[in-house]
């Protein structure tokens, strides 16, 4: 590799202003003042305290987690099936199907969420935490079909024909031979879901009906100014966390293109 | 291969059919509703028929729409360009100067913070521009002027929404630029090309599609943002969702509200079209 100072200099710094806004997140968290400024006034655990203790956010972290949950499952099996059609069928309307499925990539999520809102109140069905699930799935099937796309792209198309001329029947070759083998990017798939879903704001914010969850809780407390240091101190748990899981699910998808003898392209898209 | 194509093509509409019914209920009959509407008369909480333009004719004659909309525009236009040029040498350097065996470590840490807390890092900017925040206060420990930055709404929704989009624009590139066939680059410098004019000739023109796929997966959701003009710019710069939010929610006109949806999205279309043509024309009648 040529040697390129300059430019291996201005990376570094792209990335310390990628990280600049999260670097503050725990900075301010153990800072011991009400006011989020300089000069720092010594350490605490007092806002984490306080975050603790929250049963309002108690709530909503229970809600967005059923709602995770439900969106990153649900999402991934509807995954399965498009990527797994998609991989290994030739079928009419193939395209203008995928490229409805793989449309909410492109869109714009407000209207996603109002072309639903508009529906769900011509037709009188109550917003809930399951008009959330539905909206939210919407957003991270396309996410889920890209990743289990190149799981199911990487498999060998001989070893199911080989099992079905050992005479397994279609699905027990599915089960037996090809869902081992895009397990990993099934994992993957479930936690980029339960990742965004966690974090998303717009669809749960105008499907939710008021009910608390967690983002648009937070969305909600950064506008009272005594609220902002315990918000600080969810954050840098939640960002924590999220990093937790990124880093398993980029584990999941590094052993699944290794499992399949492939070369890793890196990222998740 | 056993299967005949007629087979392989039920196999294939069966598989995929739970998806596809899925997406065409809750997606396609949602947008073409809102379509729908945007030609249906209405007022306060109610819509009917007959089918009319007047929604449109509404949008035409009145400059806030058109303010609005153009506002967003000229904003994502901003923020877009902003990006992508500051994500171009990063993508560069991964692609050309980083050893293979760690340019997924490097992609990975580019995109660890576009997958942590959207909501949380624009909130965080909230408090790090605002009054007596993080930045002003930082200012005047050292001695000088507080810039409250704040007070300027659109130039503040356009920092954090730079800054929350710019790891999009980081992959496109350098998908594109992970493409190039470096035995051109070395052929154009073994004809006596600097390494400058081959970057301008042979690297920039072979990645342009890799850019225009980066100024389409900014431009497109930093245009119908909604969060950051509601806490950064404090909502006294309405962006298109948010005035999509007003039309729908708060005055509960579901035709004009559909209408100005449209319109935007009409909008949105046109000048990511117009992307797509310009960068044909660029490298050339490449397909």
């Amino acid at each position: 590799m040529k040697k390129a100072p300059l430019l291996h200099g201005y990376a570094l710094f792209y990335l310390l202003f990628l990280y600049g806004p999260i670097i503050l997140l725990p900075i301010f968290a153990f800072n011991d003042s009400k006011v989020v400024a300089f000069p720092l006034q010594g350490l605490t655990l007092a806002w984490f305290r306080e975050m603790a203790a929250d049963q309002n956010l108690r709530n909503a972290a229970w809600n967005s987690l059923i709602i995770a949950l439900s969106v990153a499952s649900l999402s991934t099996v509807l995954g399965v099936f498009a990527a797994r059609a998609s991989v290994r069928y030739r079928f009419p309307g193939k395209a203008p199907i995928m490229g409805l499925i793989m449309l909410p990539l492109v869109l714009p999520e407000m209207i996603v969420a109002m072309a639903l809102l508009v529906v769900l109140l011509s037709i009188g069905i109550p917003l809930s935490l399951f008009t959330v699930i539905l909206g939210q799935v919407l957003v991270c099937t396309p996410f889920a079909v890209a990743i289990l796309t190149s799981a199911f792209q990487s498999l060998d198309r001989s070893l199911e024909e080989a099992a079905m001329d050992l005479g397994e029947t279609p699905l027990s070759t599915f089960r037996l031979i090809v869902l081992p083998l895009v397990m990993p990017g099934i994992m993957a798939s479930f936690l980029i879901c339960f990742t965004i879903s966690f974090d998303e704001f717009i669809i749960s914010n105008f499907l939710g009906s008021g009910q608390p969850i967690l983002s648009v809780y937070i969305f909600g407390q950064f506008r009272f100014p005594a609220k902002v240091p315990s918000m600080l101190a969810l954050g840098t748990v939640l960002v924590l966390f999220s990093i937790i899981l990124l880093g398993v699910a980029e584990y999941f998808r590094r052993r699944g293109i290794a499992k399949a003898g492939g070369k890793d392209s890196g990222g998740f898209l | 291969m056993a299967a005949t194509p007629r087979s392989e093509a039920r196999a294939g509409l069966k598989l995929i059919s739970p998806t596809a019914i899925y997406v065409i209920l809750l997606l396609a009959v949602p947008l073409a509703t809102v379509l729908l509407y945007s030609v249906l008369t209405g007022g306060r909480g109610t819509i009917s028929l007959p089918f009319t333009l007047e929604n449109f004719a509404e949008l035409w004659s009145k400059p806030v729409y058109g303010y609005i909309m153009l506002k967003s525009l000229l904003v994502a236009l901003v923020v877009t360009f902003i990006t992508v040029i500051l994500a171009y040498p990063v993508a560069y350097f991964v692609s050309f100067h980083v050893r293979p065996e760690r340019k997924s470590l490097w992609l990975f840490l580019i995109t660890i913070p576009f997958w942590t807390s959207y909501i949380i890092r624009v909130s965080l900017w909230f408090v790090i521009l605002g009054f007596g925040g993080v930045i002003d206060s930082a200012l005047t420990s050292v001695g000088l002027q507080p810039l409250n930055i704040a007070s300027y709404s659109i130039l503040s929704i356009i920092i954090v929404l730079a800054h929350a989009y710019a790891p999009f624009a980081v992959l496109p590139i350098f998908v594109s630029l992970e493409k190039v066939d470096r035995s051109l680059l070395e052929a154009g410098q073994d004809l006596g090309e600097s390494r400058w004019v081959t970057f301008l000739r042979v690297t920039l023109p072979l990645t342009m599609p890799g850019v225009i796929a980066a100024v389409l997966i900014v431009f497109i959701p930093t245009v119908g943002d909604y969060v950051t003009p509601e806490l950064v710019g404090d909502g006294k710069e309405p962006m298109i969702a948010n005035f999509i939010e007003t039309q729908l929610l708060k005055l509960n006109n579901f035709a004009q509200g559909s209408a100005f949806a449209v319109a935007s999205m009409l909008m949105v279309g046109a000048v990511s079209v117009a992307f797509v043509l310009l960068n044909r024309r660029f490298i050339g009648g490449q397909k």
